[in-house]
């Protein structure tokens, strides 16, 4: 049943390829993508953290990402630290040494050699053409091996029975699940949740853009002052860059 | 083969037979409750979390699949190596490996999320994915190993006699180099990320399955009264101690090569000093009740032959074979993930914390009739098929004392009994 | 059974089967009956129009969502239009408050066909089963 709707997206998918080469290279600004075009595999959507400018004790971002995605918040009285998921949380850094202490958000990094993807057994763990990684929960069989496999902790794995999920966010029992940088937002042209509010409500340290695109203001800044990735050394070629670590 | 021996199927009419297949059928109702309830209420009335995601149904599974293939190695030493001696023990070797795979794979699947989504996983494959590797190298195994069981019982299958035993040889390494590969293979949690895993599990393997394969034999003979020699259990007492040391040895370096490089202090601290009740699970009950006593029982001079040594020797093993996967799959997932290096780290997530598991009972039921649903089929197998010799006295397997005459050349344990 | 001999067995069960169904037919014929056997499937929100008419819907319906969900997830490809989220909202069936029911409800849209098929819809273990600006 599926083999004619995955032909239908490849040959879709060729059909993209082939327009940007007529086209040629164009600058990726996020813009709402017309019904019917698939995602564009010359864009590499990543963030960008300034943790100098990230405050310690705000969470404007997780808060955010919470709301967005329907997820409990880490305030609600039944909240379970344990089983509940979060797609976004802050890590709290003190340096022995120093004594410096820096509080970046950590997600799914949405690396271009996603560990996950490679373990997943149905292929349920994906990477979308512009470089989202995320699970196709049509397809997990919750086995858990991407959540052994994941460096960053970023996944959860729904432990009971949902109702009334956002629409944008079809979550349930025996699925995992994880930050996929808001990809109904960016297909209608919007930034993901967190950076939304980190930009309106939070110290303004996020910064989402095109890692392909020379001229985006992601990496402007990046060229200015350079990145920091976690866990670099496992050459898993990281979506998400951090300043002032 | 040098003569034939006669074959006896367990008498389905037993008694025992039916009280013995009623207790492991409580065992797995229970086990198939326990997973209906897990499905139905979802994860969290397990010990799971998303810290320890894999639990003791793991534990389980990951035991009763490596044992498998460890299970067939009586069969191999007779097809493969060429020793008479085992040959009437091949069946029951191979027998005793599909049962405990089916066994260890049951419980794997019913831990699933998406028990109900089996279909997806065989209709949707990752080729990159070692776990989808390993459901090929399940079905492949079972497969060979059904196919020499054949070739072993039925004359028509005789030409695919010596191919079905070296395949599923061949195939036995395979799998469980693959079985260690899904741990070997998670480059990012501390534990793991060895290829030592891979030759540690083969090791692994030959001791829980043969621990598992000479308690089977010992109770099933002593219960449908075979006469069972003390030849072939004095080889099997010696070979398991040979195939323990071997562990060990894998076991020993790989904590000390981790203990050589900085950069593994703090997982290795974790498992061998600070871990708490899994540090006390590895050094009382891998290391000492799991390697170091049955090592004694079955290697010192003066208890070959001893049956009741070895058959604690084999119980032993077995409880100290669970608790070292125990070790290895929780321990890895307990000790926390190192995102930031050199800092010291706290979150709403757990990070820079030990993540507790406790298993729930519905887990110990899951598990349990996985172990269950194993035997069932060994034991109707062996009444079923012509699987158990039916005499296993030494006058009747090796009426030309060849095995005496080898322990001599070895220059051990002859005449020790 | 040895009653009747063997081969006259197939004509007799035929015999039954038209004796059933010449009992059955006039109790069928009646609009009561019938709508007590089949499904009500309620109408759509008046205005709304569908993506094909309902005895194509009824044959494909299943075959338009798995093939969107895959294009959506894995490709990107929106189509609004085509959507789940569209089916739940032309297709909302409130109760006798004025709520929007959700597929826990047999009055729900999928459920009215579901239940009298006994096919189980898997959709509403993920997806919300009513729109999310719905009454509730």
């Amino acid at each position: 049943m599926s083999q004619p709707a995955r032909r239908d997206v490849l040959k879709s998918l060729a059909l993209g390829g082939g327009l940007t080469l007529i086209v040629g290279p164009v600058a990726h600004a996020l813009a709402p993508r017309p019904p019917g075009q698939p995602a564009d595999p010359a864009t590499r959507w990543a963030l960008l953290v300034d943790t100098r400018a990230c405050k310690v004790d705000c969470a404007a971002c997780v808060d955010a990402c919470n709301r967005e995605m329907g997820l409990k918040q880490p305030t609600d009285p039944d909240f379970d630290p344990a089983h509940d998921a979060q797609y976004i949380r802050k890590v709290t850094l003190r340096d022995p040494d120093t004594g410096h202490t820096t509080a970046p958000p950590v997600m799914c990094q949405h690396c271009a050699k996603p560990p996950c993807v490679d373990v997943c057994p149905t292929g349920a763990s994906m990477q979308r053409a512009d470089h989202i990684v995320q699970v196709d929960k049509h397809l997990c069989i919750g086995c858990r091996y991407c959540m052994m496999a994941c460096p960053y902790k970023a996944r959860s794995f729904v432990h009971q029975d949902l109702t009334d999920q956002k629409p944008h966010n079809p979550r349930g029992k025996g699925c995992v699940e994880s930050c996929n940088l808001c990809v109904h937002r960016i297909d209608r042209g919007e930034p993901p949740a967190c950076v939304a509010a980190c930009q309106r409500d939070g110290g303004g340290a996020m910064v989402f853009g095109d890692l392909a695109d020379p001229n985006s203001d992601l990496n402007r800044r990046l060229a200015e002052a350079g990145g920091h990735r976690i866990r670099a050394d496992l050459g898993l070629d990281t979506g998400v860059y951090y300043q002032g670590l | 083969m040098p003569h034939a021996v006669p074959y006896r199927p367990l008498n389905g009419h037993a008694r025992g037979f039916w009280l013995v297949l009623g207790l492991l059928g409580l065992a797995i109702a229970g086990g198939l409750g326990a997973a209906h309830l897990m499905h139905h209420e979802g994860h969290i009335i397990t010990g799971m979390t998303n810290q320890v995601v894999w639990g003791l149904p793991h534990v389980f599974a990951v035991f009763l699949i490596v044992a498998a293939s460890g299970a067939l190695n009586v069969a191999s030493i007779g097809a493969v190596f060429e020793r008479p001696l085992y040959k009437p023990l091949a069946r029951l070797s191979a027998l005793l490996a599909m049962a405990l795979l089916i066994g260890g794979l049951s419980v794997l699947v019913l831990d699933l999320g998406r028990p109900d989504r089996l279909t997806v996983a065989m209709t949707h494959y990752n080729f990159k994915s070692i776990f989808a590797w390993n459901i090929f190298l399940y079905t492949g195994f079972l497969v060979l190993v059904g196919a020499y069981l054949w070739a072993m019982i039925d004359r028509a299958g005789a030409r695919v006699y010596k191919p079905a035993a070296y395949g599923a040889f061949v195939w036995r390494l395979v799998l469980t180099t693959g079985t260690g590969a899904i741990f070997g293979f998670l480059v990012a949690r501390q534990a793991y990320d060895a290829a030592i895993l891979a030759p540690l599990f083969i090791a692994m393997s030959l001791v829980y399955g043969k621990a598992i394969f000479v308690l089977f034999l010992m109770a099933v003979c002593r219960a449908s009264g075979r006469p069972l020699g003390g030849v072939v259990l004095r080889r099997l007492q010696r070979l398991m101690g040979i195939v323990l040391g071997a562990m060990l040895y894998f076991v020993a370096v790989h904590h000390l090569t981790n203990l050589y490089a900085s950069e593994h202090h703090g997982i290795e601290a974790f498992l061998l000093r600070d871990g708490g009740p899994l540090t006390t699970l590895f050094w009382g009950g891998h290391v000492l009740l799991g390697g170091l006593v049955p090592l004694y029982l079955l290697l010192a001079p003066r208890l070959g032959g001893n049956r009741r040594a070895l058959s604690a020797a084999a119980v032993l093993l077995i409880l100290g074979g669970l608790t070292q996967v125990y070790g290895l799959i929780i321990g890895g997932q307990s000790a926390p993930l190192v995102l930031f290096p050199g800092f010291e780290v706290s979150s709403a997530f757990a990070d820079g914390v030990v993540a507790s598991y406790v298993p729930s009972p519905w887990e110990v039921l899951l598990g349990l009739a996985g172990v269950a649903i194993g035997l069932v089929v060994a034991v109707v197998g062996c009444a079923a098929l012509p699987i158990l010799p039916a005499d296993l006295s030494d006058a009747a397997i090796d009426p030309d004392h060849v095995a005496d005459t080898l322990d001599e050349q070895d220059g051990a344990l002859a005449g020790t009994t | 059974m040895s009653a009747w001999p063997q081969r006259r067995r197939p004509a007799l069960a035929l015999a039954a089967l038209l004796l059933a169904l010449a009992l059955a037919l006039p109790v069928l014929a009646t609009p009561a009956a019938a709508a007590e056997l089949f499904p009500q499937v309620p109408a759509a929100a008046p205005g709304t129009e569908c993506l094909a008419p309902p005895g194509e819907m009824r044959r494909t319906h299943m075959d338009r969502l798995t093939h969107r969900r895959t294009e959506a997830v894995r490709a990107g490809i929106r189509q609004p239009a085509e959507s789940l989220t569209r089916c739940l909202s032309c297709h909302a069936v409130t109760d006798t408050h004025g709520q929007v029911v959700t597929a826990e409800d047999p009055r729900h849209f999928c459920r009215e066909c579901h239940d009298f098929a006994a096919v189980t819809v898997d959709c509403f273990s993920c997806h919300a089963s009513r729109p999310e600006d719905a009454p509730r």
